[in-house]
């Protein structure tokens, strides 16, 4: 039989507020163990949550940027359930009245434009850390829990089930990803676990209309695991139910290593949360005019930037789709085209050399040594011939490394172009004189020797000589003898 | 003469002519405690170095002929579920035996920029949970007027320092009475301030959406005293209110002529003491004499207000007492996994009634129970609020029994149904968030204190403060002593 995947997802996003959300610890990666806690987001006894204001004006931001409505009467609800990582045995979250519902994304998929709906954003506490002492779990002592990411402000966007293929999730997932980098309401990285998905699949019948039963799964923190695990659950489930099986609600986790997904708990252990209203907190009341002034202040989303990237700069859609799926990779070309006119030499730059850069020392691209000014001036020394394209190159990479000014570096290195003539003759009496043979095979009609004589001479300027005004000289030179 | 048995203002004025120290005030209060908290039992924890520390620090002020608060140098106690800082904050539970807090809650941050004096913290019902006291995990406190009965609870321990003159005052918590019961059955006064006047941070939390700080003490000018010093906005507590306080002595003297007082009929009758009903209508009809204008009206939901009670603070309760897992502090029973520490910390760490109450929450809230206990008892909760809004349209108080009887006997209260009814006076207070005070008000015929209560709209404490003053002014029947030879 034919099936259908339908797949939807649940985006976990950290939210990049100074502080938690219910106390004034710092949120900040990295710290020894359990230094970034206080006895509020430790859940000791008679400590009480207090709303940070940022998170619900982040949460807010998201929700317009992913064209929701925003709710003007929201709550906090508590998820009741007993896990180490957990301070207060409750999880603050929101149930049934989110601060953000209703909206979309639009994704580009081989068919065209497709909506891709999300059916809430809600805001809630991350818990802390197990650390498993010992290789393995069953060799292990003892756990040890790290509650530095207790308190944590997450929001979790969940979609429509509106996705068919891995393809159209993946595609989501960077418009997403795009979208909330733009607002600067997260890093939204999947590798440091800024963001985070959870995948929920079934498969149906071709043309039928109900969906089936569906497995979440977990534990994902790349695309390309994100790509795997829809891959090998569309598998499992196939072959559930071609054998005539049926499958079961439950969560499932993904096991990168070994490439499959496990069974972690069914439907009936999981549901019973005991949600009700968080007592601890009044309920978020949200003015029309303060939700208009964060409309405002959102920046420019991707596609409007796609769009104006091509129809202003005339940059191909390509380029643009490139460029325009970094938040941090916009900023760099806008701040480089500011100083400098050529929109598509900056394109050409940026996905050849920076990203081929980026890419393969797996740099941040908001921790870039150079900057776009820098980037600015070194077009322009090739554009006025002050150095080869070939030469910038060497000099690209030395600024990458180091962050030094392309003028420093071309002084300090002696790369300038060689275009001085008197200085150029002279090298090309000595070529022509070292090399009597290829002269003779020039003069005998063999205009090859001509590419070899010129070779010889940038060899001899350690490539600085100008090509164009060598061939010139050359020419000259070789015709009058 | 005799100095523990007078009140805070009385206090000050001893202190501020000089006639006495504050230290010998708090050696005076020690020595008791050395003396006679064994008939009583009401501290958990004594705290004398600290006592006297604090009571030099006023000394000093004294001396240096500065000006102290009303508060200053005062002896008192405090009930083990307010969190004091480096000292053991239990809930007289096994579950927080040794458990000594890195913060003071905000109430004792207050009255320590009063320079109070704190001689120690006392008994309750585990987590607050009961309504004799006799379900500490530690031992029972006595009723100082009787010691075969109970001081009532959950702040059974407050109320029994204050009326044994241990302490001058005590703070309690009340989440469904457990201030005003005990100050009913031990003879002082008791109030349960306006859900959000005084903040909850550093109070353990029983059930959240209930619970209030108040104080117990000896006379009405006290606890006006008392309030003017803990209420007040705290952004700690995202639900304390963000509002005017008012200075709670200003309406003390003023007279209540011409006050609406209402006197529902579903708080009287059937279930209440005869002698206690008996006392209330004495006390509304001296109100009638002072110029209020006293008649019956009717709260017609008041019958629902226990069931709904029992729904939503076990709820809450269900909740609140997740945390107390093994993992962090407290008691931790060792296991073999983590579900099993889990499991034997909780069956080992809370007793009997506290488990029931945990049940009965989680039970409530479970997926397909939610709807028909906890989403139920929500709506009777908003009805019982909307008879009161109603009849403060009207009144400008009410008056009650603050309990259906006097104080129970020890060691016979094993059905927990007949226990709960015992706050059947109180609980609708607390689902509708509003102020409630007890006031004795004469005794039983064996010789009890019986508690008057009166209840106002919400931030009315001055209204309830200034009709008990006019009570305590005009009668002698709102300052009662222990009988000399039953009690203490």
């Amino acid at each position: 039989m034919d099936y259908e995947v339908v797949i939807g997802c649940e985006v976990h996003v950290e939210l990049k507020t100074k502080t938690k959300i219910f106390c004034s610890c710092p949120t900040d990666f990295g710290g020894e163990p359990n230094t970034h806690v206080c006895p509020v987001c430790l859940g000791l006894p008679g400590t009480l949550p207090v709303l940070n204001k940022k998170v619900l004006e982040y949460a807010i931001k998201a929700g317009l940027a992913l064209n929701c409505e925003i709710a003007q009467f929201s709550k906090f609800d508590r998820k009741n359930y007993f896990y180490p990582d957990l301070t207060k045995a409750y999880q603050i979250s929101q149930f049934d009245l989110p601060i953000c519902k209703n909206g979309y994304i639009d994704i580009e998929t081989d068919k065209g434009k497709k909506r891709i709906g999300i059916t809430r954003i809600h805001m809630e506490e991350d818990a802390g850390k197990l650390v498993h002492q010992g290789n393995t779990i069953t060799t292990s002592a003892g756990s040890l829990v790290d509650y530095n990411r207790a308190g944590v402000p997450l929001i979790e966007i969940v979609s429509e089930p509106d996705m068919r293929s891995a393809e159209e999730v993946v595609e989501f997932l960077n418009s997403l990803k795009a979208i909330i980098e733009y607002t600067g309401v997260s890093d939204a990285r999947m590798e440091q676990g800024s963001l985070r998905c959870d995948v929920n699949l079934s498969l149906r019948p071709v043309g039928q209309i109900e969906f089936g039963t569906r497995a979440e799964i977990k534990n994902l923190n790349s695309f390309r695991s994100v790509e795997r695990v829809i891959q090998y659950e569309i598998d499992r489930q196939v072959d559930i139910l071609e054998s005539g099986g049926k499958v079961i609600q439950e969560t499932r986790t993904w096991d990168e290593s070994k490439g499959r997904t496990y069974s972690l708990r069914s439907k009936e252990d999981s549901d019973e949360y005991r949600y009700f209203p968080e007592p601890d907190l009044p309920p978020v009341i949200v003015m029309e005019d303060y939700i208009e002034k964060l409309r405002a202040e959102l920046p420019e989303m991707p596609k409007e930037k796609r769009r104006r990237m091509i129809e202003k700069d005339g940059l191909p859609e390509y380029d643009a789709g490139i460029i325009t799926a970094s938040k941090a990779l916009v900023d760099f070309y806008d701040a480089v085209h500011t100083h400098y006119g050529d929109a598509k030499k900056i394109s050409n730059w940026i996905m050849g050399e920076l990203l081929a850069k980026v890419n393969a020392e797996g740099i941040e691209l908001n921790a870039l040594k150079i900057q776009p000014e820098q980037m600015a001036a070194l077009l322009k020394l090739v554009d006025s011939g002050e150095i080869s394209g070939k030469i910038a190159k060497k000099v690209f990479a030395e600024m990458f490394e180091t962050g030094n000014n392309p003028g420093d570096i071309i002084k300090k290195q002696g790369l300038m172009q060689i275009s001085d003539e008197t200085a150029l003759k002279t090298m090309i009496e000595q070529v022509v004189e070292t090399n009597p043979k290829s002269v003779e095979d020039y003069k005998a009609g063999k205009t090859k020797a001509l590419g070899f004589l010129v070779g010889q001479i940038m060899k001899q300027s350690r490539g600085q000589a100008n090509p164009a005004v060598i061939n010139r000289l050359l020419v000259e030179k070789l015709n009058s003898m | 003469m005799t100095i523990s048995r007078l009140t805070i203002h009385e206090l000050h004025e001893l202190l501020i002519k000089k006639e006495i120290s504050a230290t010998e005030l708090t050696k005076e209060h020690l020595d008791r405690i050395r003396r006679l908290d064994s008939n009583v039992k009401a501290y958990i924890t004594v705290t004398d170095e600290l006592a006297l520390k604090q009571a030099e620090a006023v000394d000093k002020k004294l001396a240096a002929g500065e000006k102290i608060g009303m508060l200053a140098g005062i002896p008192m106690s405090v009930k083990d579920n307010l969190c004091t800082e480096g000292i053991q904050t239990s809930c007289a539970s096994r579950m927080l035996e040794g458990f000594k807090p890195q913060y003071n809650a905000t109430v004792l941050e207050k009255l320590k920029a009063e320079d109070f004096v704190m001689l120690g913290k006392v008994n309750m019902d585990e987590f607050a949970m009961g309504s004799t006291t006799e379900n500490s995990a530690f031992f029972h406190t006595r009723n100082p007027w009787n010691p075969d009965c109970v001081p009532g609870g959950s702040s059974g321990g407050s109320a029994a320092s204050v009326a044994a003159d241990l302490a001058v005052y005590s703070l309690g918590s009340d989440t469904g009475g457990s201030i005003r019961q005990p100050a009913a059955f031990c003879g002082v006064i008791g109030l349960k301030p306006t859900y959000g006047a005084v903040s909850r941070f550093g109070l353990i939390a029983f059930a959240s959406s209930l619970d209030q700080i108040g104080p117990l003490a000896k006379d009405v000018t006290d606890i006006a005293l008392i309030m003017n010093a803990i209420s007040g906005y705290d952004k700690k507590d995202s639900t304390s209110a963000n509002c005017n306080y008012p200075d709670y002595t200003a309406s003390l003297n003023k007279s209540i002529k011409g006050m609406r007082i209402g006197l529902p009929k579903e708080y009287l009758g059937e279930g209440i003491d005869s002698d206690v009903e008996a006392q209330v209508l004495a006390a509304a009809s001296k109100l009638e004499d002072l110029g209020a204008h006293v008649e019956e009206c009717s709260l017609p939901h008041t019958r629902y207000a226990m069931p709904a009670y029992y729904l939503i603070a076990p709820a809450e309760a269900s909740s609140n007492l997740g945390r107390y897992d093994g993992v962090r502090y407290g008691l931790r029973v060792q296991a073999k996994d983590v579900a099993s520490m889990f499991c034997e910390t909780r069956k080992q760490g809370f007793g009997p009634e506290v488990k029931r109450r945990i049940m009965l929450g989680t039970y409530a809230l479970s997926s397909g129970y939610y709807d028909a206990y906890y989403l139920k008892a929500l709506k009777v909760r908003n009805l019982v609020k909307q008879d009161y809004d109603k009849a403060f349209t009207q009144y400008d108080c009410l008056i009650t029994p603050t309990a259906p009887t006097t104080a129970l006997r020890k060691g016979n209260n094993q059905n927990p149904l007949t226990l709960y009814k015992s706050d059947i006076c109180t609980i609708p207070t607390n689902l509708a968030g509003i102020p409630g005070l007890s006031l004795p008000y004469g005794v039983d015929r064996n010789g009890m204190p019986i508690g008057v209560q009166l209840l106002g709209k919400a931030f009315t404490e001055p209204a309830l403060l200034q009709v008990a003053y006019s009570l305590e002014q005009n009668t002698s029947l709102t300052r009662l002593k222990p009988n000399q030879g039953k009690g203490i």
